[in-house]
């Protein structure tokens, strides 16, 4: 297990796929999925394309492992449902879940 | 058939130089969009959907029936989304509100919200993208990620759009990226800042101290160091026009609104040495469109709430994603828009426990769970309407194909005609 | 057919003041009285009140992308400002800056028929049209900005005006548009550098053109064109101590040409920087007492919160490092721009208090009140919801004095206000109020209660208090049907959008077209307004 800061946000993969239908295939490659650096992914011991699970307060993701280009300690799930449950509903009084900047585990399944 | 001039509906750009070619009903080409574009008119659907009510398909009138039932049975329904429907549409869907007496929130709750909040402590100095493209010869890109999001953008408006006073276009403008990742769009800068996560209140505020000439004790602020933010901060004080476009980076962390009040501080203070702007990058094709017409409307952009017979404001309090995690929402009308997809789980999965209506050409996933759905027309694809570009400017939705889906803007009258006539 | 007897009518256009006569109605218009089929003719027996047209204010911000902008970020004016829906009326909120409804509503409420939106960025028009279709009750049309134009800048630049106006004349049509306005020419291009004109020979930068040839310009196109309303023109240096030079100087340079100022109590300051304020408006009112051609409209003060908004962008900023207020701006390209910035007036402030008293002294010192216009430069100067105070301001000299006793003791010091015992009277504001502003407007429906006119009428209960009485008429009838009675909406009701569309070459279009795609990041095709957009409209004629 490992503690990393998790980003979510938008890609073009995920633009391009909501057209398809969010049951489609492609919407899902392009929705579930963890981005990690290359020194990180190697320091766990993880190979490209293996699952792992994500860990926040609020919930937790099995998610395909894929190389990104983000700092160390930095991971990133594109916005989609596997990313939804991973944040919490708490705004803040502000509407605005905190999206970005969470605390999350990754650990190998 | 070729059509010219179409406006895309799908983000923040509406770029509207989009040329579709159609044959026999069916979109066969599309030149000049993007991929999130090109996607979006090369997957339409035209035939025929009926609605569908507990998943049985009924005709309109028994749909109609349905949804009014579940929505004037509510003592407090919540209608959400708008950001992907036209301005028509979503005047009607406010009108329905202040007859229901419901909460009305749209996408910006969770995107743009804390900007409208930011804007109302501190303004805004703003301007329309052509003034970006013809006088802006440095553009900072501050938690967004335009490659990504707003593909066109660069393009058409913001960095090797060449304009008169650009007319080399990239080679006329610094280009800067603020983020805590090197994003596609932090690649292609001229400076990029990468933060420390959720430390750009601190780095905004630093900003703004070494503007009024502020010592400062400390030599890295967020990740940066003090130094490398006062040679930008004399940059941006030397630039003929000066723009900030920012996004969920600044609005979904740490301080939210705070954020944007501190960069919108920033930025009004800039204008005291020269021309500088902020900018939104909006994210859907409509969401500005959903802030004017609810603002022109009611006096506020989002989380409204009409149960005493007026529009009352409260962010936190009407947004959806609070009223759905408190469970204080007890039916919903979801338009041009998927909350299943995206929002946090525990708000997401209370749609499954409250009767849902959900109006969208697609069936997505929030409709996939929802008592009533009501497939219509896509703006923009197969019925023509208004939508607002993220600098607010209106561009007119065309008609490229046909449809035989009603569009929400119709549906929203029957749901009205009707409830007025229950009511009566 | 509807009948009003008994009233006093005041139809300052067709010489009427305060007889005793009747009105009658039909189809929404206003007949001849002989002859009618009485029975079966509804009565409004109008004892003891007043009869008036009902009102036409020439100068208003009330909808569109500035007002939008000033109503998003101040929810603080809002939320003590509601009303609550009914049967036939939509819920709304806002004090200086109300939702559409709400505009809609106050002003058939006080007896306002139909309202002109006083500055519309051509890009954007489309919102603004989008706004008007949710102002209920009045008829209404919008002016169009033009003084910062780069199509016209150049076509002055390169000698070509009459291209500028065939292109004035398609671009009214583009933006279902009513008039040509006029703010802080190149002052606002200007900004966009962060600059400013203060002179009418001063350069707008990039196009080597002055304020003076593009007022002179766009008013010799008004001409040309025939327009029913004169060029509508804030000018340059709004808000600076000593103004009203360079705005004698602007009446001066029409040369006999005719054209409109607005909120002129803004542009009537006298004194040196530093010095304070000091009012200029007996100058001012001299001048425009000389210049028969011009007409104006006051922007009265009101003591009390108010927003500031005008495309004049360089002003704004001023105004946000003056107060330290939140500011907006927004650039538009190729076009002009604007700012906002929430203020508020208070007597015992002697600038505000000075503001105040300018105002008022051009109400007095201007003879003719088919020349001088009763505004508050809506939401600018004060909210429209205070017409009925400035009314008894200008009705009640007594009112006037008592009023003048709470100001700063600074501004009172040595003010003209306490010789000026000028009483209008009710004929007079019912010229500055619809009269006037209609013929100045070339609206020849509006206004007056002559046989053809729209059935506009507003029925006063005639009381003492004249802010009581100008607040809450007992009746108002839009197109013939009583919408409002005694302060409340009875009856939905969608007004007319008025506009212009003044014939043009064709051939412009090429030369539009090209402008277009160096100038705009919207498509030629996608510009225009389409007649669609307004569920109900008119086109006022050309001469």
């Amino acid at each position: 297990m490992s503690e990393f800061i998790l980003i979510t946000g938008r890609t073009a993969e995920q633009g391009k796929a909501l057209h398809k239908g969010k049951g489609s295939d492609e919407y899902r490659r392009a929705t579930e999925y963890v981005g990690m650096s290359v020194s990180d992914k190697e320091r766990l011991g993880i190979r490209e394309g293996r699952h792992v699970r994500v860990r926040t307060a609020h919930g937790e993701a099995e998610l395909e492992m894929r190389e990104g280009d983000l700092p160390d300690g930095m991971i990133f799930v594109p916005m989609g449902p596997a990313a939804n449950r991973l944040i919490g509903s708490e705004t803040r009084g502000t509407g605005m879940p905190d999206s970005k900047g969470l605390t999350a585990e990754v650990e190998l399944l | 058939m070729r059509m010219e001039n179409v406006v895309c509906p799908f983000c923040g750009c509406l770029c509207d130089d989009i040329v579709v070619e159609v044959r026999d009903n069916a979109i066969t080409a599309v030149k000049r969009a993007c991929a999130n574009g090109r996607s979006l008119f090369l997957n339409t659907h035209t035939e025929a959907k009926h609605p569908t009510v507990d998943g049985r398909e009924v005709e309109w009138p028994e749909a109609i029936a349905a949804a009014v039932d579940h929505l004037t049975d509510a003592a407090s329904p919540l209608i959400y989304g708008l950001s992907s429907t036209a301005t028509e549409a979503q005047r009607k869907a406010i009108a329905l509100a202040d007859l229901l007496g419901a909460s009305i929130d749209s996408t910006s709750s969770v995107c743009h919200g804390p900007t409208s909040i930011g804007i109302q402590n501190q303004g805004e100095p703003t301007c329309t993208l052509g003034e970006v493209k013809h006088r802006a010869d440095m553009v900072i890109f501050w938690g967004c990620n335009p490659s990504e999001a707003h593909i066109r953008h660069f393009a058409r408006y913001s960095v090797s759009a060449a304009g008169s006073l650009t007319p080399r276009g990239r080679k006329d403008r610094t280009v800067v990226a603020v983020d805590v990742r090197p994003t596609r769009s932090a690649r292609g800068a001229d400076i990029f800042l990468q933060l420390r996560p959720g430390s750009d209140y601190e780095v905004l505020t630093t900003l703004r101290a070494l503007l009024k000439g502020v010592t400062l004790e400390v030599s890295e602020v967020g990740g940066v160091r003090v130094s490398r933010l006062a040679e930008l901060l004399e940059r941006m004080k030397c630039c003929r026009f000066g723009v900030i476009f920012f996004g969920m980076g600044v609005t979904q962390t740490g301080g939210k609104y705070l954020n944007i009040t501190e960069l919108l501080a920033l930025v009004a203070e800039l204008n005291a040495h020269t021309r500088f702007s902020a900018m939104a990058m909006r994210g859907h094709g409509n969401v500005a469109g959903a802030d004017c017409t609810l603002t022109w409307q009611t006096g506020y952009p989002f989380a409204i709430n009409f149960a005493r017979g007026y529009p009352q404001y409260n962010p936190g309090e009407f947004t959806a994603v609070d009223m759905l995690a408190r469970r204080e929402a007890d039916a919903a009308l979801i338009i041009a828009s998927d909350p299943v997809a995206h929002f946090p789980l525990l708000a997401a999965d209370y749609l499954k426990h409250i009767p849902a209506i959900v109006l969208d050409p697609e069936a997505n996933l929030t409709a996939q769970q929802a008592r009533v759905v009501l497939p219509t027309a896509m703006y923009g694809v197969s019925a023509p309407g208004t939508a607002y570009r993220m600098d607010n400017v209106p561009l007119p939705l065309k008609q490229v194909v046909e449809s035989p889906q009603p569009t929400d803007e119709q549906v929203l009258d029957w749901i009205i005609e009707r409830v007025k006539t229950c009511s009566a | 057919m509807l009948g009003i007897i008994n009233g006093a009518v005041y139809d300052p256009q067709n010489g009427i003041d305060g007889e005793v006569r009747e009105v009658w109605v039909e189809d929404g218009k206003i007949v001849a009285g002989g002859g009618i089929k009485r029975a079966g003719a509804e009565i409004i027996d109008a004892t003891g009140m007043v009869i008036m047209p009902g009102g036409v204010d020439i100068h208003s911000h009330i909808v569109g992308a500035k007002v939008n902008a000033g109503r998003k970020f101040r929810p603080e004016d809002h939320r003590d400002h509601v009303r609550s829906r009914t049967t036939v009326a939509r819920s709304g909120s806002g004090y200086t800056v109300p939702s559409t409804f709400l505009t809609g509503y106050g002003y058939a409420e006080m007896g306002y028929t139909t309202v002109m939106e006083a500055a519309t960025a051509p890009l954007v028009a489309r919102h603004t049209h989008e706004e008007l279709e949710d102002t209920p009750m009045v008829d209404k049309g919008a002016y169009i900005c033009m003084g910062n134009n780069h199509f016209i800048m150049k076509c002055i630049r390169d000698g070509h005006p009459e291209k500028a106006r065939e292109y004035v004349a398609w671009l009214l049509g583009a933006t279902k548009g009513y008039a040509i306005k006029i703010v802080n020419p190149g002052g606002v291009e200007n900004w966009k550098w962060g600059k400013n004109v203060g002179e009418l020979d001063d350069e707008v930068i990039g196009f080597d053109v002055t304020p003076r040839e593009i007022i002179s310009t766009l008013a010799w196109i008004n001409d040309e064109l025939g327009l029913p309303h004169v060029p509508h023109i804030h000018c340059i240096n709004l808000g600076r101590t000593g103004n009203a030079r360079t705005t004698m100087e602007t009446i001066d340079s029409l040369g006999g040409r005719r054209a409109h100022f607005c909120h002129l109590q803004f542009l009537s300051y006298g004194g040196e920087p530093g010095t304070g304020l000091r009012s200029a408006a007996a100058e001012v009112a001299r001048a425009v007492n000389e210049h028969p051609n011009v007409t104006v409209d006051v922007g009265q003060v009101i003591f009390g919160e108010a927003t500031t908004m005008t495309s004049d962008g360089p002003l704004e900023y001023r105004l946000h490092k003056l107060s330290g207020n939140k500011w907006l701006n927004d650039d538009v390209e190729g076009e002009t721009g604007g700012g906002i910035v929430p203020m508020g007036y208070r007597r015992n402030n002697p600038v505000n208090a000075v503001q105040w008293l300018i105002g008022l002294e051009l109400s007095l010192l201007i003879d003719d009140p088919w020349r001088v216009f009763l505004t508050t430069d809506h939401p600018n100067a004060g909210p429209f919801f205070c017409y009925p105070q400035v009314i008894k301001l200008l009705m009640d000299r007594d009112y006037r004095a008592e009023m003048f006793e709470g100001i700063h003791r600074r501004a009172r010091k040595g003010a003209l206000l306490p010789e000026l015992d000028r009483e209008y009277s009710l004929y007079e504001i019912a010229v500055v109020t619809r009269a006037g502003t209609a013929r100045a407007l070339g609206l020849k429906n509006k206004g007056h209660l002559g046989v053809g006119a729209d059935a506009d009428v507003t029925i006063y209960r005639k009381l003492d208090d004249k802010e009581a009485m100008f607040a809450k008429p007992h009746l108002v009838l839009k197109d013939g049907q009583v919408i409002v009675r005694d302060g409340g909406i009875v009856r939905e009701h969608q007004g007319r959008t008025l506009y212009v569309a003044p014939p043009y070459d064709a051939g412009i279009e090429e030369d539009i077209r090209a402008h277009f795609a160096d100038t705009y990041t919207i498509s030629f095709d996608n510009y225009p307004v389409a007649p669609e957009c307004l569920s109900r409209s008119e086109v006022i004629p050309c001469a």
